[in-house]
């Protein structure tokens, strides 16, 4: 470790916080429907999209109605995915030829796009036409990101209001979320990314004929713009195999940092509108401290592991793990960026996973499992946390004997009981399927490390499946029947069985009355709340998967020790 | 419920049109007329012919040139589809060897390589850089150790002095953004036209 690489982690959070508030200002204004200095270009385009599609946008929905609203729309969005894909070979746009996508293969890719995974079974430069890429990928990064910050709004919408039978109107939320937040932010950002030497073209993939004489197919494509909402969205779905790796895809260290910042950016700018929503922005800082402190305590132990390196490399004397890192990058960069891509739920990937030490490797892991809440996916991470929050003063008022309240809002059994639904999915569906694969065949043929390296790379496959993360120890063939049909039921229940009951504890909260605090009320402002809910997300998330990381990276870090190989 | 269903479909087909079609053309429209070289893929072409791109890293096996890091990129086998070959600086197939921390198969071949590169500069430590493969098997670049430790190889094939080499190496090393961020490095490709244009002259 080096101050150099210190200074550029800190860097890192002190822009962050620093553009929390002035954001969160400003999603707020969006999602209230007021005026911002884009309405003046933006007003005429969404007041012609509600008039086409029929939508009044005066009309609330009640949280069944906007639920259901939301999954028609994935239906939707799924269509259009799937059929792209069986169809790329005959449509426009396919410069490079591709064939019809294999029907597996579409339907994992489909799924893990409208979950916001984007988990990488497809190499896109081999396998996806631009068209694909550009209506099947980049409208849904828009639109799955879309989605989830609309919820996290309900959400806190719930938390909000007081006696209200409606949490807000899908359409209108995704629509402006989609015109005034997204889409701006990713045209200066598409650029921004091209001139650090991101293609953006149509063209064919280039032939060149290098300095030795060989011939090398370099594959091109509308990179930029997508990349731009992958990271901004946390969707993570690499135009390329290699993802942010790829030096198209990440030229520099610069594309590297700005690429880091844009996944948090929304995600924490969401805490902020918590905290205006319910009237005391102080609230809102508070969970993001959680976040914090839960965030740096996973940076420091990846980069400590990562620049210490493994035993094999010591006995060479060689220090720091590069294995699967590109120079440009190097430890610190490489070690960050994984520790954000799975804390929020982006899944973008600068370096192979795979090839983390294995202490290294398990933060990425522990992110994921944990439900990623720290920041997390842009709206998941946030309702996902608000779970936490529910869980964590109820606890609290366990102790003290009370029934517990939160921003002015008594919790009780309706709102723990899904609270503790929607967080249960996440082994159910993690350990589930990792211990099936394990025990077949075809599951275990994928595996492409041997010891418990292999077993760590399919409880990482459904990990990041299930948290809707979308990177992966990649060396899993996950391209078979088997884990294309087993990965997206974990996505989808990853991702819808999660959003139901969040919803129902947003229509259950916003039909309450609102409550004065009171001398008993305990404050949850404070460092005391802080701590309290980091040891509950903790608690919870090491009660439920330790048993399964001991097998995994804790005995593959032991066996590094001893000097094994396998 | 069923008033839904309209929106459903219609404004997913305009979010569709705006996000799918209107936002990537638009950008590669402007991108083009900003950046036309970046936005092409930074080509770097040598009388009249494409050699290359500035970004994306390509194999290098003669002595007299400077190579790049081992590279976990592969191809289709020829003789089985089913199959994938090994094809280092495959520019159109991505990928890392993701080869495990208690890998056997990857405590060999560093052993191999490092024996391989001892043998060639025994007067150096040989860089990590040198003998781990990239996370895209493209890396255009290597560490300034790294470029340092072949010059004696490079001097030699080429009949050049070893200080003129080492200037060559000096003048193309990028420093980090602002003195802070990512690391010092060398663009392979760059440095070896550089090179390639002084034993011209």
């Amino acid at each position: 470790m080096t101050v150099i690489g210190w200074l550029q982690i800190i860097l890192f959070c002190v822009i962050i916080v620093a553009l929390t508030k002035p954001l969160g200002w400003y999603m707020t204004r969006v999602f209230n429907g007021e005026r911002t200095f884009l309405s003046p270009v933006l007003r005429p385009i969404e007041a012609g999209i509600y008039w086409i599609s029929g939508v009044d946008e005066k009309r609330e929905q009640h949280w069944v109605t906007y639920t259901v609203a939301m999954l028609l729309f994935h239906v939707g969005g799924f269509l259009i995915i799937y059929g792209v894909m069986r169809l790329q070979a005959v449509l426009p746009f396919n410069p490079a030829g591709q064939g019809a996508v294999a029907e597996d293969l579409s339907f994992n890719t489909a799924i893990s796009f409208i979950t916001n995974t984007n988990w990488q079974n497809y190499g896109g430069e081999s396998t996806l036409s631009y068209l694909t890429q550009m209506v099947g990928l980049t409208h849904q990064n828009f639109l799955s990101a879309a989605t989830g910050i609309v919820l996290a709004v309900a959400l806190i919408r719930g938390f909000a209001r007081a006696s209200m039978r409606t949490v807000g109107n899908f359409w209108v939320d995704v629509t402006r979320c989609t015109l005034y937040v997204l889409l701006p932010i990713c045209v200066v950002f598409t650029l921004f990314l091209v001139s650090q030497g991101m293609p953006q073209t149509l063209g064919d993939y280039v032939e060149a004929t290098t300095l030795e004489g060989a011939k090398q197919t370099i594959a091109v494509g509308p990179v930029a713009s997508q990349v731009a909402i992958k990271m901004l969205g946390t969707n993570g779905g690499g135009f390329f195999n290699a993802n942010a790796a790829h030096p198209f895809e990440n030229p520099t260290a610069l594309s590297n940092f700005v690429q880091m910042l844009s996944i948090f950016l929304l995600g924490a700018a969401l805490t902020n509108v918590f905290g205006r929503m319910v009237g005391n922005q102080r609230q809102g800082w508070a969970i993001l401290a959680v976040m914090g402190v839960l965030f740096l305590a996973g940076v420091a132990v990846t980069y400590w592991a990562e620049a210490s390196g493994t035993s094999t490399l010591h006995a060479l004397g060689l220090t720091g793990n590069m294995e699967g890192k590109e120079v440009r990058f190097g430890i610190v960069a490489s070690s960050l960026f994984a520790v954000i891509t799975t804390a929020a739920s982006c899944g973008a990937v600068n370096a192979m996973h795979d090839s983390f030490t294995a202490l290294g490797g398990m933060i990425p892991l522990i992110n994921i499992e944990l439900g990623e809440i720290i920041v997390g996916g842009v709206g998941a991470g946030m309702y996902g946390m608000l779970l936490f929050v529910i869980l964590a003063i109820f606890v609290a008022g366990l102790m003290v004997g009370r029934t517990p309240e939160y921003v002015g809002k008594k919790i009780e059994a309706r709102e723990v009981k899904m609270a503790m639904l929607a967080i249960l999915i996440l082994p159910l569906m993690i350990l589930g399927w990792s211990a099936v694969a394990v025990v077949l065949p075809t599951g275990v043929a994928s595996m492409a490390n041997a010891g418990p390296h292999g077993f760590t790379e399919v409880l990482y496959a459904y990990s990041s499946q299930t948290g809707n993360n979308g990177s992966a120890f990649a060396g899993l063939t996950g391209n078979t029947l088997f884990y294309n049909l087993t990965g997206a039921s974990a996505m989808f229940v990853g991702r819808f069985l999660m959003i139901v009951p969040a919803m129902a504890i947003a229509g259950a909260l916003a039909e309450k009355k609102s409550i004065p605090p009171s001398m008993g009320t305990f404050p949850t402002t404070g460092g005391l709340f802080v701590g309290l809910v980091v040891g509950v997300i903790l608690i919870m998330g090491g009660l439920t998967f330790f048993p399964a990381l001991a097998l995994g990276p804790i005995v593959e870090h032991l066996a590094m020790n001893a000097g094994n190989v396998f | 419920m069923l008033r839904e269903i309209r929106p459903a479909i219609v404004l997913l087909l305009v979010l569709t049109a705006i996000t799918g079609l209107a936002y990537p053309l638009a950008m590669t429209g402007i991108a083009g007329a900003l950046f036309p070289a970046k936005a092409q893929g930074s080509l770097i072409e040598k009388d009249g012919k494409v050699v290359g791109s500035a970004l994306i890293g390509q194999e290098f096996k003669d002595d007299k040139y400077f190579h790049g890091r081992p590279s976990a990129t592969l191809a289709p086998d020829p003789n089985d589809s089913t199959k994938t070959v090994s094809a280092p600086y495959n520019a159109a197939n991505s990928g890392g060897s993701n080869l495990g921390p208690t890998s056997k198969a990857l405590a060999d071949r560093l052993k191999e390589d490092v024996d391989k590169l001892k043998g060639e500069n025994p007067n150096a430590a040989v860089p990590v850089d040198l003998v781990t493969t990239s996370a895209s098997g493209l890396d255009p670049d290597i560490s300034p150790e790294a470029a340092e430790f072949q010059i004696p190889r490079v001097a030699k094939a080429r009949n050049m002095p070893e200080e003129a080499v080492k200037q060559l190496v000096a003048s193309n090393i990028q420093g980090r953004l602002l003195g802070l961020l990512g690391e010092p490095r060398v663009n392979v490709l760059a440095l070896n036209l550089a090179l390639d244009r002084v034993a011209a002259k």
